[in-house]
């Protein structure tokens, strides 16, 4: 790596008072061919050029995003990493990705800031117990760490949680994913731009695709705002708008957009050194370096591409947190935003060949694609290179809703994704 | 959020109402004949348009019946709204 970051290279820059730090990664203007294109410079989408340069040898690839890299749903989450997932599928799926999270600032030299400070879900209802406990087995057979926790137990790891048994969803006990965490978004976004740039992977900023030029079943190339870019290989990965995309190609996807969002209050001491969720009152909280509390809240019921949301929706979330944490009642509110999920029908993602030859699509992460970032790139770009899925991703194919094998994860998995 | 004006009870908030998706998808006539191909395009693939979509919404929290609405999913806004077997506007397509 030309520009690596060291201490030395913190300390030289010291003293040219930080002026003097090189571009992390470049601007270049398309070139008139490419042997492969992204679509979409979001955290998945530069993961995955970053392994296809790396992994797959395939050096002359652009990733095209319409906006600023990392500026949709990368930068929208509420950073939550974990790989407690109930069917085997998913767990080979998340895991891979957790296993690769582990390591991810030593490979990128970019801190992540990744922090396993454990993942608890908790169980309001009896039913809630059985599910719980029960993925917390499959979890221990997939060889994915996992605790039950019982009421004491939870109240002693998150001491701010209201454990009585008076309030309307009382806590019956929760699940322990002690390797999970938070990540800083950003930073993976930049850290994979900033290694893909660096083998060579053109990231072009402002740039829209407009529409898939084919020939016959093949792809052929792209028309974009900045001209058409000739390319046999496309890797679709535009989260919420991956159906306006596969539009362009005749293609239909089962997927539906809607508005998540997530709000985050004024800066506090740290209170909560973990992630708490919730599924059945929907309410997930953790704390950022910066002292924030990080909240998520729901989806809207409706296909929306507002990248806002419903105040109904943040109202019931807060109703939630305050009641299983009274010592938030006075804590502000200082940002709410809402970003554009492509949900699938059985709650898990796609990473899969099409029908059309050369188009390739991950998407369909719904509520949850954030954690699984480095793994999906890692996936999706062996699956383009080799016009092949890896073992991993196989089961998450576009046929599945054909066949009929899906991967239901809607209620299996702690669902708030 | 948004409002919407039910063709039975008038103008009521987005809340009062849960939405059904899509609308205008055709349950096959001969189910027992269909591909698995049909059956996925019927139970699963969706438009999922950005822009003018035609979609079915209840009013659950009010006199529960259903109706359709054409509305713009890029900024919210209903742009007409008509009764169930009534045919959709042509003046969007």
């Amino acid at each position: 790596m030309k520009n690596k970051y060291s201490v030395f290279s913190l300390i030289k820059n010291a003293l040219s008072q930080h002026e003097n730090w090189k571009q992390a990664w470049g601007n270049p203007e398309p070139k008139k061919e490419y042997e492969a294109i992204i679509v979409g410079g979001g955290g998945h989408g530069l993961a995955t050029a970053y392994y296809l340069a790396k992994k797959h040898n395939l050096k002359n690839i652009a990733v095209l995003e319409k906006g600023w890299i990392g500026g949709g749903n990368t930068g929208r989450n509420t950073t939550i990493i974990r790989s407690n997932y109930l069917w085997d599928a998913s767990a080979g799926l998340y895991d891979h990705a957790l296993k690769l999270w582990e390591n991810l600032s030593q490979e990128l030299n970019y801190n992540v800031m990744f922090s396993q400070r454990g993942v608890m879900n908790l169980a309001h209802n009896l039913q809630d117990v059985r599910d719980l406990k029960r993925r917390t087995h499959a979890n221990r057979l997939n060889g994915i760490d996992a605790v039950w926790l019982n009421t004491e137990e939870v109240k002693k790891f998150c001491p701010i949680i209201n454990t009585s048994p008076d309030i309307r969803y009382p806590v019956l006990g929760g699940t322990l994913q002690r390797r999970a965490g938070t990540a800083r978004h950003d930073a993976v976004a930049w850290g994979y731009a900033r290694g893909a740039s660096e083998m060579g992977v053109d990231i072009i900023q402002n740039c829209e695709v407009k529409g898939i030029k084919r020939n016959g079943d093949r792809v052929e190339g792209l028309e974009t705002t900045k001209g058409f870019i000739k390319t046999n290989k496309i890797g679709v990965v535009a989260a919420g708008h991956s159906s306006v995309i596969a539009n362009m190609a005749g293609l239909k996807l089962p997927l539906e957009s809607k508005p998540l969002q997530a709000l985050v209050s004024e800066p506090v001491k740290p209170i909560i050194d973990t992630v708490v969720m919730s599924n059945a009152v929907h309410a997930y909280v953790s704390q950022s370096d910066k002292g924030e509390l990080v909240i998520g809240a729901g989806t809207d019921s409706y296909v929306s591409y507002t990248q806002r949301g419903s105040h109904n929706i943040v109202e019931e979330t807060l109703k939630a947190i305050l009641e299983l944490y009274p010592i938030f009642s006075r804590m502000k509110m200082l940002r709410q935003w809402g970003g554009i999920v492509d949900i699938c029908p059985d709650a898990s993602p796609i990473i899969s060949k099409t029908n059309i030859k050369g188009l390739y699509f991950n998407c369909g992460w719904g509520t949850g694609g954030f954690k699984a970032t480095p793994g999906s790139g890692d996936l999706f770009a062996h699956t383009i290179a080799n016009d092949e899925p890896h073992k991993l991703n196989a089961a998450f194919n576009l046929n599945r809703f054909v066949s009929g094998d899906l991967v239901d994860e809607h209620g299996a998995a702690a669902v708030a994704h | 959020m948004f409002l919407i004006n039910c063709p039975f009870c008038g103008e009521r908030d987005q809340s009062e109402f849960s939405s059904g998706g899509e609308a205008h998808i055709v349950r096959p006539k001969q189910p027992t004949e269909l591909s698995d191909d049909e059956w996925a395009e019927y139970l699963f693939m969706r438009k999922n348009i950005k822009g003018i979509q035609f979609e079915r919404w209840n009013h659950v929290h009010g006199c529960r019946k259903w109706f359709n609405v054409v509305r713009d999913t890029s900024n919210d806004k209903i742009l007409s709204v008509y009764k169930m077997g009534e045919k959709p506007p042509v003046n969007y397509k």
